[in-house]
């Protein structure tokens, strides 16, 4: 297989990392959101290219399910729920941007590595499988760094993102590609659903320290 | 033809639409338990006849008795729940359209439990964590308030995060079997990987567990990762309680094991048992000390249920053939006992009205069949003879005393400390004075004696066939 091959898939997983850095000093929702829609895209174009590369026909269906689902799909639904909701306004983090990035920083040199030793399985595999984890590792990171219930969900959607491009870069995986992406829909629609309504009728707000008043044992007792 | 593997998983599986659209609740009641029995016949079907293997399927000793245990517990608790949430319409604490949701729910979680069990998949088993972890997800915030919304949304964020560690975990077990199984189905085959184990490439397969450990360990319960254990357990409503302590703990727990096994047969990779039992360790000591803490009896038995997976965690970590005798015996008593106290617990919070121990004393003066219920649960969970949890904490006691001296005194240490805490909340409960309201009870006794009396007569006389098959699944886990 010629070395551009490669070159492509590792562009566009390049170009995946770089958006999860994007999503860590987004300061508004909207914005967090569009660029989540943005990683997404990637991601179908990274497996569509996957596919294409290891003559697997069937990746061409979770490209189009990341595309259509996570690009489009959860994106506007998410862009309705803060305009009904009006929380446009700014997202709280609980530390700093400057000192978020470094730690990401530090997050991708950990994932290289890592997967050190996978070099001498297959040299191609350990760089797939460094961007994968350097985007599941970003996305957890920003899980704890954002006290909003929705930017807490688009991070692990992020997550997730990771998830599948390590899975499409893993050759020849069976069953478990197309299964995984149903369940990122699925949770995706819990949390419209359940969550996210449900926190907003009974604290109007989603920000999640609302929640911390009820950790632990009720100390009324 | 579909055999009773298969029949385990499609029974629930058929149940969940069809529980869905039931609106009476009497009748969604009693259809969960019929599905549960049926499903518990499939499972006992499996004891006779072959076990053919799939590349998805497959039945040996080791999961065999899980999922006996599975099906059956998950019957005694919808006999149970029936009972239990009659009460909750009456006093409209649930509505009749959530208990549709409820009793599908319920019937996905054991469709995902038992699927994680029979898969011979890699891949499959972690869908059925996943499937397991979303349907109680959304069990636990079922009654809304607060309280519950904030312990369904901490439960789903960590363990959405575990399972998403167990997923590369996966991936990567897989990269490593497919340079000596093959691209697709095979690589991903609990006995192929466990038979080609010694060719796997050392540093890669250690990698993968430590992602696996840390995903299905958060599942477990394991002290560092168990925050969303206690509050899962404390709002939710109790029968989940019971099949989230009893039940999906074993099954993360069984996922590591198997895991363990693949390790095991590679001398290169890490040490796993070193791990395992510095975990399991960590978690009964300090599961053991929070005890003492607790205001809430639903989480008073949720610390206690993290202690005893540190235990059986701790017991396999040590390996061998009494310690992991000792482990399987201690999960198998574990599930019942303690699913069989939160059919008690969930009885006595509902005479009284709440969940504060506080406010719950005196119980055998105004509810005596009930205290003697709880009293005998609580002493067979503290660990006590004659129960059968007794036989497993002395059988590991000296194995590890044999071995590992020094270990052997923490183990013991954070068992007589869980045990004070026990015995010291038992003795508010039953004998203090009576506080709070007296409901009269109106629920049946029925499953929480049947546990109960099982484990005492493990304890007392553990029959021929089971031991054999302990030790053989033993053997199979080194």
């Amino acid at each position: 297989m010629s070395k551009l091959w490669f070159d492509i898939a590792h562009l566009l997983a390049g170009g995946m990392l770089v958006l999860s850095f994007a999503l860590l000093y987004q300061d508004r929702i909207a914005a967090v959101i569009n660029v989540f829609a943005v990683q997404a895209i990637m991601l179908s174009l990274s497996v569509a290219w996957q596919a294409l590369v290891q003559d697997a026909p069937h990746l061409i269906v979770t490209a189009a399910i990341a595309l259509v689902v996570k690009g489009f799909v959860i994106p506007t639904a998410l862009h309705q729920i803060i305009r009904r909701l009006e929380i446009h306004r700014e997202v709280e983090q609980v530390i700093g941007s400057g000192l978020t990035m470094l730690t990401g920083l530090g997050l991708v040199a950990l994932s290289i590595l890592l997967v050190q030793p996978v070099g001498e399985v297959s040299i191609y595999v350990r760089e797939d499988l460094a961007f994968a984890l350097a985007v599941i590792l970003l996305g957890l990171l920003m899980m704890i760094t954002r006290r909003n219930a929705i930017t807490q969900v688009v991070g692990f959607m992020s997550l997730e993102n990771g998830l599948i491009l390590a899975a499409t870069g893993a050759k020849g995986m069976p069953l478990v590609v197309e299964i995984s992406v149903a369940f990122s829909i699925l949770i995706a629609f819990i949390v419209f659903g359940v969550f996210v309504f449900r926190i907003r009728e009974r604290f109007d707000t989603v920000d999640v320290s609302a929640l911390d008043r009820f950790r632990g044992e009720r100390r009324d007792a | 033809m579909i055999g009773p593997a298969e029949a385990v998983i499609v029974i629930p599986a058929v149940a969940v639409p069809l529980l869905a659209g039931v609106s009476s609740y009497r009748l969604g009641a009693s259809l969960n338990i019929l599905a549960c029995t049926l499903t518990l016949v499939a499972a006992t079907a499996l004891l006779f006849g072959e076990h053919p293997r799939s590349n998805l399927l497959i039945i040996d000793d080791f999961n065999i008795f899980l999922i006996i245990l599975t099906t059956f517990v998950g019957f005694t608790t919808s006999i149970f729940s029936a009972t239990y949430l009659a009460h909750e319409i009456e006093i409209g604490r649930l509505t009749p359209l959530f208990l549709r949701f409820y009793h599908a729910m319920y019937q996905a979680l054991m469709c995902a439990m038992n699927a994680a069990l029979v898969a011979n998949n890699i891949g499959l088993m972690w869908v059925g964590v996943e499937v397991a972890t979303l349907s109680t997800v959304m069990m636990v915030g079922i009654y809304r308030t607060p309280e519950a919304i904030e312990a369904a949304w901490k439960y789903f964020i960590l363990g959405s995060v575990g399972i998403g560690l167990a997923f590369f975990g996966t991936i990567l077990i897989y990269l490593v079997a497919q340079d000596v199984v093959g691209d697709g189905l095979p690589a991903m085959s609990w006995d192929l990987l466990v038979k080609s184990a010694p060719m796997l490439d050392p540093k890669l397969l250690s990698l993968a567990f430590v992602f696996l450990l840390v995903g299905y360990g958060t599942k477990v319960g394991l002290a560092p990762f168990h925050a969303w254990l206690p509050d899962a357990h404390a709002e939710g409503p109790t029968p989940i309680s019971a099949v989230l302590s009893g039940l999906l703990l074993n099954v993360a727990l069984y996922a590591l094991l198997r895991f363990k096994m693949v390790l095991a047969g590679n001398p290169a990779a890490i040490n796993v048992g070193a791990i395992m039992v510095g975990l399991g360790l960590m978690s009964l000591v300090f599961a053991a000390f929070m005890l003492y803490r607790r205001r809430d009896i639903k989480r008073l038995f949720a610390y206690s249920s993290i202690e005893h997976m540190g235990i059986a965690t701790f017991a396999f970590g040590m390996g061998g053939p009494l310690a992991n005798f000792a482990g399987l015996l201690h999960m198998t008593m574990h599930s019942l006992i303690k699913s069989g106290i939160f059919f008690a617990v969930g009885h006595i919070a509902q005479v009284k009205g709440t969940q504060r121990i506080a406010a719950i004393s005196g119980i055998s003066v105004t509810h005596p069949v009930l205290a003697v219920l709880f009293s005998f649960g609580v002493i067979a969970i503290a660990g006590l003879p004659p129960f059968g949890m007794f036989t497993s904490e002395f059988m590991l006691v000296s194995s590890t005393f044999a071995r590992q001296p020094i270990l052997s005194i923490v183990l013991v240490a954070g068992l007589l400390v869980g045990f004070g805490a026990l015995i010291l909340r038992l003795q508010d409960i039953v004998f203090g004075d009576p506080t709070g309201k007296a409901h009269p009870a109106q629920a049946s006794y029925v499953p929480a004696y049947v546990h109960l009396m099982l484990v005492l007569i493990a304890g007392l006389w553990l029959p021929e066939p089971v031991v054999e098959w302990f030790r053989s699944v033993a053997a199979l886990l080194g």
